[in-house]
């Protein structure tokens, strides 16, 4: 035998067993019971070399179209500095293990625990975790925070303006947990204040989630909303996309308790859906009912510098079932990821991406009201790179129309309403290219 | 050896209970802290809180351990020692002159249930 | 090699007005979000570095110097199956024909895709045993809360409300335990025997109308093969439970046994250990979720459905109303996917069956090579790990903490220590099919010459690491007074 993840030669093989005290591989396995032993082949390919592979895969992608794209909702496609990707490819970040050993790993505490502080400078909090798996499970595991720390309560209010991506998988998480959730009703596009205010005077509430910009795009003005809530004893909860808050009022801002949202805008690829990176961010006060990994700064014996994991009794490992989530790992190569990023553009970069995506987005949105096919559905309503548009066009016959161009125009969000989204990624010139597939479209629509 | 001071009731899980009139202060035994090591959080309930006998009302923890407080007897929290919220260690420098909550019992014959000094050594094999 | 900046964070590498990044210039800048009203935008810009692309890169690259992967060196990390990840996995995840698809792309346009995550799926049912999988779970324990929904919506859908308890072995991993919680199940554990596997006597008077199923590690946390899994299974069926198998320990099963034939009907795969995708300093990794026949309809939304027409095949995602539900954004860690579909194409079905022997080989190897100095209490052949309880020689008062930390002076990774907890000084370790004799025959050396250690100069065992880039941590400072910022870094030091 002799392949290239196996260095067992026979000779090497023989003397192991005979070490081992049996005589053969199958000998390994006298302790398994003949009847439940496997006793076929898989049902699966021959190996392949890497030539083969690599034509296997380069095959499928030719089903695949990748696109210009004005989708959104969550997910973005902002630039993506080389560095970056060069920098996560270092083997000594991706094989590691969760940094247990300290000693050895002071790589991956010290970047997360640049990561933590980052993300606590762009949401404003006091404090992050390590990372988790991303912003709908962060906010599932905000929402489950939230009734921990309420002890007695178990309701939580969401309002309507969230994305309903977060809020189905909130709800799974809900139904399971024995977490009633319950909707705020949305006016125009923006949560209605006083429907928050009624259910919270029932005085069950353990949390409140709320959205910026929120699922339309819409900055949302939040003024007052974390006294109620915390008027009410509940926590306020904001899921937040996260290149928005270098410019954006952030949650700590707003006075919220726990800052949560997926970290993929940050110059992450778009990947088919992952992996990306969820943030959640919080008040020192909380810090101990925070779901997953903390890196924190302490010394070592020489009373030098170092980072370890710590408030671990919190964790799964050692608390079991009373642990504050079942999460025993962060999405730490992401982290990773962002805080390069973040690095990298400093501040400043992150503010430029916002204006260049701010000045993008309103351009197209202008120039699509302008054609006269479409109409602004919140047009009062502020928005940074993210907007709904209403039309008498055929969605689904636009979206194909546009994919033959390589364009994808937005995600159809009802059946006479786009959502739409521009990043820095696309110029002047791609807009142009949108607003005249649609002129386009319509016109041969019109000519049938 | 760990230290037992006589005239206190102990429970199985190695909470004490120091009655005085219609209080009774509750913390870890030595005994306790000492199998646990380092404390770094003491998790308290609130004043006003309601705690039952038998049931959870609290948390220690140390770097590699944490251990719910099971409360030994019922009663309404009228105190909670905030001194161990900046300084948790004090419960290892002397825990029982550093009780976590101070309790009013609601009903003393619960006392019953518990162990004396020389019962509580006995069980912890000293 | 560590240059001077070694121990600096990013921020003490800010100086003002430098920059990282290049940018477009704004072509709609008539469009000024200076417009925007000033109540809706933040006061203080982020305390974020800033810092010229060298400096990044130098940064990054000497932290990674000081940090130790698989790639580094042997890595024995019991329960966590350190294996090589191929770097045919990493160049076929950022193919770019896959990297640029955004989640919401009409499936038309993602066919590619979708094939990835159908073929893994399927191949992943073929090598477990059982019907159908979903490849939506982010992690392992992301997996387990998913196997526990479909396990808790199995009673929940035909009424059987009061099953709410589920049956955990003492030895397990603490994530069981943790996900039953989430998933709002109650835990009643069961014994185990002195050779670790579990009591059957201790599991049959938990058996009733009120258990969903049982979770079980097989092999188990000590390497254990629980031979009496058919009567487990049988026992936990005929209450009308389910068996869940936390694939944790699945790589030393491959080509030998299959989940689904020993009377499993849920379990989850840690694509990051079994299948060779890096665990990346923890993560992304990817827990898909896989099920007997008769339980796909409770798989995750959404699912990838294949569509066969006279013609061609094609797929799709399809959502019921019969589904736990959504438990991720869309399909998962996509990524992750590419890579271990690289890793089954790459051994194929004449290699695979390959991973597990030799996996237990090498654990075997290791085992009976110490065990005149390394206290062995469970004998017998042993599968993918093992657990010595610490030096045979107690008398030295070195501990598993301190073998652990000497290791890493000789360039080792440590072993998972302290765990499982029914043995004070275990010493869990894995050493992984890929791994050499050579390989193996240094660390059985390393392990030999720490034991000697710690009879000759035991302070010196007890204050390792020496040659480590930090020594041993304060970490109950770190848990008294956790400064988990630059922020706090900053004001602490003022």
């Amino acid at each position: 035998m002799s392949y290239k993840f196996f260095p067992h030669t026979d000779d090497e093989m023989r003397a192991m067993l005979n070490t081992a005290g049996v005589k053969s591989l199958d000998d390994l396995y006298q302790d398994v019971p003949q009847e439940l032993q496997l006793k076929k082949e898989y049902e699966l390919p021959e190996a392949m070399s890497e030539i083969e592979v690599r034509r296997f895969f380069d095959g499928l992608g030719m089903g695949n179209i990748t696109m210009r794209t004005f989708l959104g909702a969550g997910y973005y496609d902002h630039y993506s500095p080389a560095v970056v990707q060069d920098i996560l490819k270092r083997s000594e970040f991706l094989t590691a293990y969760t940094p247990y050993q300290a000693e050895i790993s002071q790589g991956t505490l010290m970047y997360i625990f640049e990561y933590q502080s980052m993300m606590a400078e762009l949401t404003g909090m006091e404090v992050s975790n390590a990372s988790m798996y991303d912003g709908t499970t962060a906010t599932a595991e905000a929402m489950m925070m939230a009734v921990a720390n309420a002890k007695k309560r178990n309701r939580v209010l969401v309002s309507e303006t969230i994305s309903p991506y977060v809020l189905r998988v909130i709800k799974t998480y809900a139904k399971f947990h024995g977490i009633q959730i319950d909707m705020v009703p949305a006016n125009d596009g923006v949560m209605c204040h006083n429907c928050l205010k009624a259910e919270l005077e029932k005085e069950d509430v353990a949390g409140v989630i709320v959205a910026t910009p929120n699922f339309y795009g819409i900055l949302e003005d939040y003024t007052g909303v974390a006294d109620l809530c915390h008027e009410h004893k509940a926590l306020l909860i904001m899921h937040c996309v996260a290149t928005a808050l270098s410019v954006v009022k952030t949650p700590a801002e707003w006075g919220a308790d726990i800052a949560v949202g997926d970290g993929q805008s940050l110059g992450i690829p778009l990947n088919y859906g992952g992996p990306y990176v969820g943030f959640l961010c919080t008040t020192k006060k909380l810090i101990r009912k925070m779901p997953g990994r903390i890196v924190g700064a302490t010394k070592d014996a020489d009373g030098k510098r170092a980072f370890v994991l710590t408030l671990q009794a919190r964790e799964q490992h050692i608390r079991r079932e009373k642990a504050t989530s079942n999460i025993c790992s962060n999405q730490s190569l992401m982290a990773l990821y962002v805080t390069i990023y973040m690095g990298l553009m400093g501040a400043k970069g992150l503010k430029e991406v916002n204006e260049i995506s701010y000045s993008n987005a309103h351009y197209l949105a202008e120039g699509l009201v302008k054609t006269g096919l479409f109409e602004m559905a919140y047009p009062d309503k502020p928005f940074l790179n993210e907007f709904a548009v209403k039309t008498k066009l055929d969605i689904d016959k636009l979206q194909e129309y546009c994919n033959e161009e390589y364009l994808q125009c937005g995600l159809k969000i009802a059946d006479d309403t786009l959502l739409i989204a521009v990043t820095e990624t696309y110029s002047r010139e791609d807009c142009d290219d949108l607003i005249d597939a649609c002129v386009t479209f319509n016109e041969e629509q019109e000519g049938k | 050896m760990s230290k037992i001071i006589d005239g206190l009731y102990y429970s199985e899980s190695h909470e004490y209970v120091k009655v005085e009139g219609d209080f009774g202060f509750i913390g870890i035994t030595d005994y306790a802290q000492h199998e646990l090591g380092n404390v770094v959080y003491v998790d308290m309930p609130e004043v006003d809180d309601e705690v039952t006998a038998g049931e959870e009302f609290g948390a220690v923890e140390s770097v590699k351990a944490a251990s719910d407080l099971m409360c030994p007897v019922s009663g309404t929290v009228v105190e909670v020692n905030e001194a161990l919220e900046d300084e948790p260690g004090l419960i290892n420098k002397d825990a029982f002159e550093n009780w976590i909550i101070k309790v009013e019992l609601s009903d003393k014959s619960e006392l019953d249930n518990l162990m004396d000094a020389a019962a509580y050594k006995a069980m912890i094999g000293e | 090699m560590n240059n001077t900046f070694y121990g600096k964070l990013i921020f003490e590498l800010s100086q003002n007005g430098r920059q990282g990044y290049s940018l477009p210039e704004n072509r709609c800048a008539e469009y000024k979000m200076s417009d925007l009203p000033k109540g809706l935008m933040r006061e203080n810009a982020p305390l974020l570095p800033e810092v010229d692309e060298l400096s990044v890169v130098r940064h990054y690259t000497n932290m990674s110097n000081n940090n130790f992967g698989v790639d580094t060196g042997f890595y024995p990390l019991g329960s966590c199956t350190m294996k090589y990840n191929p770097k045919i996995n990493e160049e076929i995840a950022a193919h770019r024909e896959f990297t640029g698809l955004h989640p919401l792309q009409n499936t038309e346009t993602t066919q590619g895709a979708l094939a990835v995550y159908y073929f893994l799926q399927t191949s992943l049912a073929e090598i477990s045993g059982l019907s159908e999988f979903t490849l939506n779970p982010y992690a392992g324990a992301h997996g387990e809360l998913t196997g526990l929904m479909i396990m808790r919506g199995y009673h929940m859908e035909r009424g059987d409300v009061k099953r709410t308890k589920v049956i955990i072995p003492d030895s397990a991993h603490g994530t069981n335990p943790a996900s039953s919680a989430v998933c709002g199940l109650d835990v009643v554990v069961v014994k185990s025997r002195p050779d670790g596997t579990v009591d059957v006597d201790d599991l049959r008077p938990l058996l009733d109308d009120t258990i969903a199923g049982m979770m079980m590690t097989n092999p188990n946390t000590l390497g254990i093969f629980e031979h009496n899994i058919g009567e487990i299974a049988k026992a936990v069926h005929d209450c009308g439970g389910l068996m869940y198998y936390d694939g944790a320990n699945l790589n030393p099963m491959l080509g030998k046994v299959r989940p689904g034939d020993i009377g499993f009907d849920i379990m989850h795969i840690n694509l990051h250990k079994t299948f060779s995708t890096p665990h990346g300093g923890g993560g992304p990794g990817s827990g898909p979720v896989g099920v007997r026949a008769g339980l796909e309809h409770l798989l995750p939304n959404p699912r990838v459905v294949k569509v066969e027409e006279e013609d061609y095949d094609y797929f799709k995602l399809e959502c019921s109303d019969k589904s736990i539900g959504s438990i991720s954004g869309h399909l998962g860690n996509f990524g992750v996917m590419m890579r271990a579909l690289a890793y089954i194409l790459t051994l194929g079905r004449d290699q695979l069956k390959w991973v597990g022997p030799l996996a237990t080989l090498n654990a075997n190897y290791i085992k009976e090579s110490l065990k005149d100095v390394y206290e062995l209490p469970i004998g017998g052949v042993c599968k993918h790990e093992f657990v010595y309880d610490g030096l045979k020689d107690k008398s030295t008062g070195v501990t598993t903490l301190d073998v652990a930390k000497r290791l890493l002076d000789y360039g080792f990774h440590a072993p998972t220590i302290y765990f499982p907890l029914l043995f004070h000084e275990a010493l869990m370790v894995e050493p992984t099919e890929n791994e050499s004799k050579q390989t193996l025959d240094e660390f059985i050396r390393i392990m030999r010459v720490i034991a000697q250690e710690a009879k000759d100069d035991p302070e010196m065992v007890k204050t390792a690491p020496h040659n480590t880039p930090v020594r041993r941590l304060d970490d109950t400072q770190a848990a008294l007074h956790p400064i988990v910022t630059w922020r706090e870094l900053v004001a602490e030091a003022e």
